[in-house]
């Protein structure tokens, strides 16, 4: 049977996640209210503004039913603000997301301002892609502590030499900083639809 | 397409579904920030006190504009002139997020609008119609709204303008090679953009509601027309009260579709901002007029 993978519609990038999912093949469910969280195998948390979203999550009544989910297993997968939104700690501060329920520690806007925003091509992605992929970072997060048993999954060179982690998995949890959703293929979604929903 | 104008529409992308509000300081920012802004205006009136002031209005301060970077972490945007290069590249220096070449300020060019090729900054343009925001495209334009009328706080020029352009995108999905080509010439459209909107029926930017809107119900009405999100000028700072209103419209914004929450917002927000007759406004007073 047709997975459905439901995409958090409250402001964003909403669209471009359910092109996605419908590219692929898979059955696609926006979510705005506690009873559109029935019936769905997996759930996108889309980029957009983290406060927004994250504001709109608590006055519809999703972040407390959502979290429940999330825990019991539900997989779930943010993309830039939507990884935000799922991390334990932002900007130092614990505790300070509505879901906030995966083990790292994110810094918002860390890249900058719309002007530091970037195109990172890497040659490919074990188990995701095997071709050249194109990652894009829209005023992105950064990933500033993984804890101890979440897992990186994939990396970039950083400006001063360095290599630097851009999206991490554990258990039913997948956070990138970058938006798949807005770059060609559906790698990523493929990935998400096939290890984690299953 | 180069991967800067790619980064600048996808910015643009971000904010869909949300409302994007003119503040005048910090604090004004911060206030829209927490109400669920997806972006923040940063100039030093709101489109109403222009119009109630009169005279030349200009690009904001930059060290004010500086001040409410500071204070949000939200895109901040601001105005310059249609045509003015220089005030644009003033704001590109202070690394602004997304400039508005706006009628709402006096222009500086009555002729040309900027070359937003140029910028690496994103550039959000104003338009009346279809043609008008393709060829701001054309000029390299990352996102466009309507023109409306600012500062009146009545919706119906932002409502003509985006039935306008939804109407003729319509109309363009039907038509043959030959005859998007006599639409671009007597639309003054470049055609290889009205054959782009043709073949996939959508703007090839996101396309936001401005211009006019006061209530949460005007935010909603301009959704359900098939705006991608809303900016809201003098509509909040000028209303009775700021805080209420800001949040209603951001809820309104998201649950557009849905009369019982719209009316849950709409209730005890305190009073809008009050509203000028569009129909008996002189000629000289329409911002939607400036720029073409």
């Amino acid at each position: 049977m047709k997975k459905t993978i439901g995409v958090l519609a409250l402001q964003g990038g909403v669209a471009e996640h359910l092109q996605k999912i419908e590219a692929m093949g898979a059955q696609k469910k926006e979510v705005r209210f506690p009873s559109d969280l029935e019936g769905i195998d997996g759930i996108i948390l889309p980029g957009g503004e983290t406060t927004c979203i994250g504001k709109l999550l608590i006055e519809n009544g999703l972040a407390e039913p959502l979290r429940k989910m999330l825990e019991e297993g539900l997989p779930v997968w943010g993309t830039c603000a939507g990884a935000i939104l799922l991390a334990k700690e932002i900007d130092g501060k614990k505790n300070n997301s509505p879901i906030g329920l995966m083990d790292i520690g994110v810094k918002r806007n860390a890249y900058g301002k719309q002007l530091d925003s970037f195109i990172e091509t890497i040659p490919s992605i074990p188990l995701i892609s095997s071709q050249p992929i194109s990652l894009i970072f829209i005023r992105a997060p950064r990933f500033v502590r993984l804890g101890k048993t979440v897992e990186p999954l994939v990396e970039i060179s950083t400006a001063q030499g360095g290599r630097e982690i851009v999206a991490a998995q554990k258990n039913n949890f997948l956070a990138t900083a970058f938006h798949p959703e807005l770059g060609n293929g559906t790698a990523f979604h493929e990935y998400f639809l096939h290890h984690f929903i299953r | 397409m180069e991967d800067r104008k790619q980064l600048n529409r996808n910015l643009a992308q971000m904010l869909k579904g949300g409302v994007i509000m003119d503040v005048v300081n910090a604090k004004e920012a911060k206030i829209a920030e927490q109400a669920g802004a997806v972006a923040v205006m940063a100039l030093e009136r709101v489109p109403s006190d222009i119009r109630r002031d009169g005279g030349v209005a200009r690009m904001s301060d930059p060290a004010m504009i500086m001040e409410i970077q500071e204070a949000v972490s939200i895109p901040v945007m601001a105005k310059v002139r249609i045509g003015h290069f220089v005030e644009a590249q003033i704001l590109e220096a202070i690394s602004i997020d997304y400039i508005d070449e706006s009628e709402v300020l006096t222009p500086a060019d009555e002729l040309h609008h900027i070359n937003k090729h140029k910028f690496k900054v994103p550039f959000v343009c104003g338009a009346n119609n279809l043609g008008e925001a393709l060829r701001r495209i054309a000029e390299g334009a990352c996102m466009m709204r309507t023109k409306g009328e600012a500062g009146t706080g009545n919706v119906v020029e932002a409502v003509r303008h985006m039935r306008a352009i939804t109407s003729d995108i319509r109309r363009l999905k039907n038509m043959e090679l030959e005859e998007l080509m006599v639409y671009a010439k007597n639309t003054g459209s470049p055609f290889e953009l009205v054959c782009q909107v043709a073949k996939e029926g959508k703007l090839p930017v996101v396309n936001f509601a401005a211009g006019g809107i006061a209530t949460p119900a005007d935010a909603a009405l301009l959704m359900q027309l098939g705006s991608d999100g809303i900016f809201v000028g003098s509509g909040i700072f000028k209303s009775e009260n700021p805080e209420k209103r800001a949040q209603a419209i951001v809820k309104a914004t998201t649950a557009y579709q849905d009369p019982k929450v719209l009316a849950e917002v709409s209730s005890r927000i305190g009073k809008p901002m009050s509203g000028l007759d569009v129909s008996n406004m002189e000629e000289t007073e329409r911002l939607a007029t400036r720029g073409w």
